[in-house]
């Protein structure tokens, strides 16, 4: 462990070095902020003038909506998701599964400034980007017109950032209450490099092999991250949860959650900062983000009325937990259809994942009897692949035209507009997904495992992390 | 002097001190614990996960009385706490050697 952090210090040094020359080539001003001011009375000067402030003025209207959908992403970890794990583990792992979601807001940044960002964005091949943008080269207020001509590039990056440190941290769900922390940390790494940055380089990644907009052999349509975000997070985690085993004494010993309440806020947090990541991955403060922003609205709450339907049939009462886990799991399954789905089909696929997450949950998981602690397979895996599915049915051209043919004219998405084929190359991302995040899973955690160990000593379960790992205590009565 | 020591249902407290105070008791102590007795306790079930709660949340009230007040006591508190059924608690009454009030040094009944 200590070598590696020498390492990263080192790394680190160098990247701050390299920064110092960026800085200066970005400080350049931006095209489209330059006023031409020669000889004002002619037309076409004037004209020139005008069309520079209308693009000046759409940018700076985008601009401050990307930014504010940033720092919306950034709150779903902390403390969005902090609050949800932390509420469902016991009182004396309160603070580890905190410190875990909190620890992925640092240490993702620090990777994806020094090489994350180029991995996922900087041309290269069809399967990962290339080392273009290494140390942020490159990256700086004027836009590229590749990924969204009308905001800064660091703005793009920046919102990316949010999501590569949400998805390590879903992970977090399924070792929760036993995993050490130096184990979490180097398997993060491994996991953004291995994981992450190859599968987001693919889908959203200019000429990436499932690229929809810019030229994939496989085009699937992921408009926020159902397959780079759900599906990766949530199969990783039910490889961890397998790898792993259970927690000592499950499942005679009870372990309910010690916070519901904690669970709550947490869950309308994330549900608020969703909004963030799905109409925020518009790009731009357009008719798109509004339509992704109701389809996310309404996935959440029609899941939400699913799940506790299906548990009020099953066992009489409707929960609280089953309220807020309906919710993420709609939220998860609506992510890749935000903007390509109309409303009405939101909350078709909002039912559909409440219902379908509930019994992945309930009895799927007791059937088979791995521990995913907090079911971050039940509900992002499950809810992330079923939002995947049916974005391949109910995507249309009449919310977002994004397939057209050479002469311009707009072509069929999803099932309902005709497009069956559309529901195969979903597959095929789904697949890709899966497989990548197992293998790439099982690899990692064998070199973790071989390095550091993956799991606390059994003493150290039955203490509980945050004494363990931490010294300290959630909740301290005595102060 | 005895030491009362009665558990009641936490809904119950607020009748079992005002039939105290009424009838001249100053000075109680009081703590949230749980347990059971006959009473068996009730499922919670989280994401399809049943658990057994048999430990109920109950609260205890400690008061020790001179001699004089301990009947009356013990009838205001059953008076105040039973609803009559399962799970309504029960008094239990020590004997007590010595108090002493930690301000003055006072000992005995003074003391309460």
């Amino acid at each position: 462990m200590k070598r590696l952090l020498y390492v990263l210090v080192l790394v680190f040094a160098f990247g701050l070095l390299a920064g110092q020359g960026i800085a200066q080539t970005s400080a350049q001003p931006k095209v489209t902020g330059q006023t031409a001011t020669v000889s004002p009375t002619s037309s076409d000067t004037r004209l020139q003038e005008l069309e520079a402030r209308v693009a000046e003025a759409q940018s700076s209207g985008d601009n401050a909506w990307m930014l504010v959908c940033a720092a919306l992403v950034l709150m779903m970890t902390g403390p969005g998701l902090a609050l949800f794990y932390g509420g469902l583990v016991r009182k004396k792992n309160v603070l580890a599964t905190m410190m875990q979601s909190f620890s992925m807001m640092a240490l993702i940044t620090v990777i994806w400034a020094v090489v994350g960002f180029s991995l996922c964005f900087a041309p290269g091949t069809s399967l990962i980007g290339g080392l273009g943008h290494l140390f942020l080269h490159g990256v700086g207020s004027a836009p590229d017109p590749t990924y969204a001509g009308t905001i800064p590039f660091g703005t793009y990056m920046v919102f990316q950032l949010m999501f590569a440190i949400i998805t390590p941290a879903l992970i977090c769900g399924a070792f929760a209450e036993r995993m050490k922390f130096s184990a979490m940390i180097l398997f993060m790494i491994l996991w953004s490099f291995i994981v992450y940055d190859p599968m987001a380089h693919m889908v959203w990644g200019k000429g990436g092999f499932l690229n929809a907009a810019l030229g994939g052999t496989f085009p699937t349509l992921d408009f926020a991250g159902g397959t780079v975000v759900h599906i990766t997070s949530g199969v990783s985690a039910l490889v961890c949860a397998l790898y792993l085993g259970k927690r000592v004494g499950y499942p005679k010993e009870p372990m309910p959650p010690h916070s519901v309440v904690l669970s709550v806020i947490g869950a309308c947090l994330l549900w608020v900062g969703w909004f963030g990541f799905n109409a925020g991955s518009a790009l731009a403060s357009n008719g798109l983000a509004t339509s992704a922003f109701i389809a996310t609205d309404f996935g959440a709450a029609a899941a939400a009325i699913g799940w506790a339907a299906a548990e009020w049939v099953r066992n009489g009462k409707p929960s609280v937990l089953g309220v807020i886990s309906g919710a993420v799991a709609g939220l998860v399954a609506i992510t890749p259809a935000s903007g390509f789905v109309g409303p009405m089909s939101a909350l078709v696929i909002g039912l559909v994942a409440g219902v379908y997450c509930y019994w992945m949950v309930t009895k799927v998981k007791a059937r088979f009897g791995y521990d995913d602690s907090l079911d971050a397979f039940g509900i992002h895996g499950a809810g992330g692949t079923i939002g995947a599915l049916l974005t391949g049915v109910f995507a249309t051209s009449a919310i977002n035209p994004i397939f057209k043919n050479s002469q311009g004219k707009v072509l069929p998405v999803g099932l309902i507009d005709g497009n069956s084929g559309q529901i195969l190359n979903q597959l095929v991302g789904v697949l890709i997904a899966w497989g990548l995040a197992i293998f790439g899973t099982l690899i990692i955690l064998k070199v973790v495992d071989r390095v550091v160990g993956l799991r606390v000593p059994e003493e150290q379960e039955i203490q509980g992390l945050d004494l363990a790992l931490h010294g300290e205590e959630g909740y301290t009565f005595e102060a | 002097m005895k030491k009362i020591e009665a558990i009641i249902q936490p809904s119950r407290l607020e009748h079992v001190k005002a039939a105290l105070h009424e009838i001249g008791v100053e000075g109680m102590t009081i703590q949230d614990v749980r347990g059971h007795g006959r009473q068996k306790g009730h499922t919670e079930v989280y994401r399809g996960r049943e658990y057994n709660v048999d430990l109920l949340p109950k609260t205890k009230i400690e008061m020790v009385l001179p001699d004089r007040l301990v009947d009356p006591a013990v009838e205001a508190i059953m008076g105040a706490a039973k609803t009559g059924k399962i799970g309504d608690g029960k008094i239990f009454i020590h004997p007590v050697e010595e108090a002493i009030r930690i301000r003055n040094e006072e000992r005995g009944d003074a003391a309460l």
